[in-house]
Parts: structure tokens; sequence; C-alpha cells
């Protein structure tokens, strides 16, 4: 499905670009997108690699594995076919942890780690399993509880009250994260019956 | 409210104090585990490049095509019937593309309408509620070598919907 997205997403642009007079800020567009890349890359590097030391110290501590035991309930809820005490419900918690603080960046490597574990738990198969679908659903849907960034943006920009938006984007993101987690449990219910 | 976002600043400083002010209890050797991590994000960044910069290509192409534009003008008639502003129309698809993207739209929209306008609060909260849909599909499943999704895209398509309609009956509703 990926492979057959991206054709169509480069394929339909450049018929339009083509179309609408714009292929030379297409050509440009391909040179700087690849370049824009590997720069935020680098940035990257420090923020994901400043998380991911505090990570393993919070790891080494034992600190995440007594988040863990704080989410377990959920997660247990969310993903039945994880085996008790498995290494991915860790990677799992901090993801989830990541996105309810705001730092989505961050949440990225557990969730990448998380899926590497789903998928050796479901014999390395190239069709995802129950649980990877519920991971990326909860993970789109949106968990942070603070969206520090578009506050900021908004105080830059001369807002009154930037914060004002924060309990209506509360509301809406446990709106959208109910609407999916039900999704994903009636699609599993559905696809096991079958 | 605004304790909410003095808070905010606190998270990180809090997080660093709790995590090493309890290794320091727990007699764990906090720096060497420290380096130990940072290690492994060069592995998980050099590891994510590739898919970035083939997606990055894509939705470059697709924005500087005028794809995108066409979309929401095409929608138009459908976005009116919906009480949906077709001005966050390009916004809200590109989202769930990049969010970097989104990003820069979204600073477009505050210097055009004001971020205190009906469109400056409905679009922060959109955009505090959804996620970039295909990005993060696109990621998670590449890297995991998995090419058959199920019903994922779906499920994360109706999440983001219940989420944007919602953004909008709070925004008419609260302010």
């Amino acid at each position: 499905m990926i492979n057959y997205l991206w054709a169509f997403m480069i394929l339909i642009g450049i018929v339009v670009g083509v179309l609408g007079g714009n292929i030379a800020e297409i050509s440009n567009a391909t040179i700087n997108s690849s370049k824009e890349a590997v720069s935020l890359c680098i940035a990257m590097l420090g923020v994901m690699s400043m998380w991911t030391g505090l990570m393993q110290v919070a790891k080494k501590t034992g600190l995440v594995t007594s988040f863990t035991k704080a989410l377990r309930p959920i997660i247990c809820f969310l993903f039945p076919d994880i085996p008790k005490g498995h290494i991915v419900n860790e990677y799992i918690a901090s993801n989830m942890i990541a996105n309810i603080l705001g730092l989505g960046w961050a949440a990225t490597p557990m969730g990448l780690m998380a899926m590497k574990e789903l998928k050796k738990l479901n014999n390395n198969s190239d069709i995802a399993s129950c649980d990877m679908c519920t991971l990326l659903i909860v993970n789109i849907s949106s968990l942070q509880l603070i969206p520090v960034n578009i506050i900021a943006y908004r105080s830059q920009y001369g807002s009154i009250n930037p914060a004002e938006i924060i309990v209506p984007g509360i509301i809406a993101t446990t709106i959208s994260t109910l609407v999916g987690v039900i999704f994903a449990t009636v699609a599993r219910k559905l696809s096991k019956h079958r | 409210m605004n304790f909410i976002v003095y808070l905010s600043d606190y998270i990180i400083p809090f997080l660093f104090f709790y995590i090493i002010g309890y290794s320091l209890l727990t007699k764990t050797s906090t720096y060497d585990e420290f380096i130990k991590g940072a290690e492994d994000g060069f592995k998980v960044v050099f590891d994510i490049l590739p898919t970035l910069i083939g997606l990055m290509i894509a939705i470059g192409i697709l924005r500087s095509s005028g794809a995108l534009d066409l979309l929401s003008g095409t929608l138009k008639p459908i976005t009116d019937f919906l009480h949906f502003p077709s001005e966050l129309l390009p916004i809200t698809l590109v989202k769930m593309f990049s969010s970097s993207a989104a990003t820069s739209l979204l600073l477009d929209i505050f210097k055009e309408y004001g971020p205190d306008s009906y469109l400056g609060r409905l679009v922060s909260i959109i955009l505090s509620s959804t996620e970039t849909i295909f990005y993060t599909l696109a990621v998670y499943f590449m890297a995991a070598g998995v090419s058959k999704t199920r019903y994922t895209l779906a499920g994360a398509l109706v999440s983001t919907l219940a989420g944007t309609i919602a953004s909008v009956l709070i925004t008419q509703l609260v302010f």
C-alpha cells in the first residue's frame, strides 16, 4: 500500500505540475526536499540522542518499569495478544508517555522498537498484526495533552491568550483517541471472527 | 489558564531532574548510561533518514505542483456544505503528510487572520488533536518491514475525522 501511495503522490504531482506550468517548481522541490530531509535529520540527531540517553538512564533505574506498571491495565486492554512481561509492553508505554507529554519526536524511536518486537511476535510476517494496527491508530489519534509548540506560535503572533486552546484541544484529542480505540477494538473482534 | 503554559516549560527540566535524581538514589552509573543511550539515538535517526528523504520528495512535488490547492478548490462546495472553512482544507490535508509543512501553513493563517480569530483558534485546536497519518504509517511500517497494513489507514482516517469534527464543534461552542 505504501509503495502505491508514494508512487501516486509523485505521479499525480508531476502530471498536475505539467498541466499547470509548475514544472520548474517541481524540479526545485525534488532537490530542496531531499536536502531538507537531511538537515532535518541532523537537527533531530541532537534532540533524539538527548532523549534516548535520558530514557536509557530511566530504564536502568527501573523508572520505565514503574511507568509501565501504571499503564499496564490500559495496555492490557488495548493489546490483548502481547504476552505478559514482554519487553514490547515497556516500549509501548514509553511511546505513549512521550506522546502524552508532547514529545512526538521522542515517541518515534520507542514506537519503532515496539513495531520491530511486534513483528517478531507475529512470526516476522509482512502482514500487520492487530496489535500493530492498534498501536498505529492510537499513535495517529494524537495523545498529546499540551500542544506546547502551537501555544508558542500563537503567542509569537500576538495572541491575547495563547493558552486558551489547551482545554478545547484536550477535549478534541480525547474524542479522536476514543473513536480510534473503539474502531481498533471493533476491527480486531471482526477480524478474529472471520 | 496561564499556569498551564508555565507548567509546560517545566516538563523537560522536571523529567531530567526526576530521572537523574532518581538514578543517583539508586546508585546507577548515570553518565555512562546516558552516553550508551545517546548512541542508540544516532542509529534511530539514520534508520529514518532514507524514509524521510523519500517522503519529503513526494510531499515537495505534491505541494509545488499546485495539486493540493487544486484539491481544496474542487472540494470547496463540499466543505461549504459541511460548514468547514475551505481556507483550512489545505492545512488539514497537508497535516496528514507532513507536520513541518503544516506548521508553515499554520503560521500563514496566523499572519493572515490572527491567532485569536475563529480560523486561528480552530486551526490551533485541529493541529493539537491530529497527527501526520501517512508519515507515521510509512515510517512505522517501513521500519518494521510490514507491507500489508490492513485496517490501520481506515482507523486513522476515522479518528482524525472525529478529532476534526470535534474541533469545529468545540470552537463554535467555547468561543
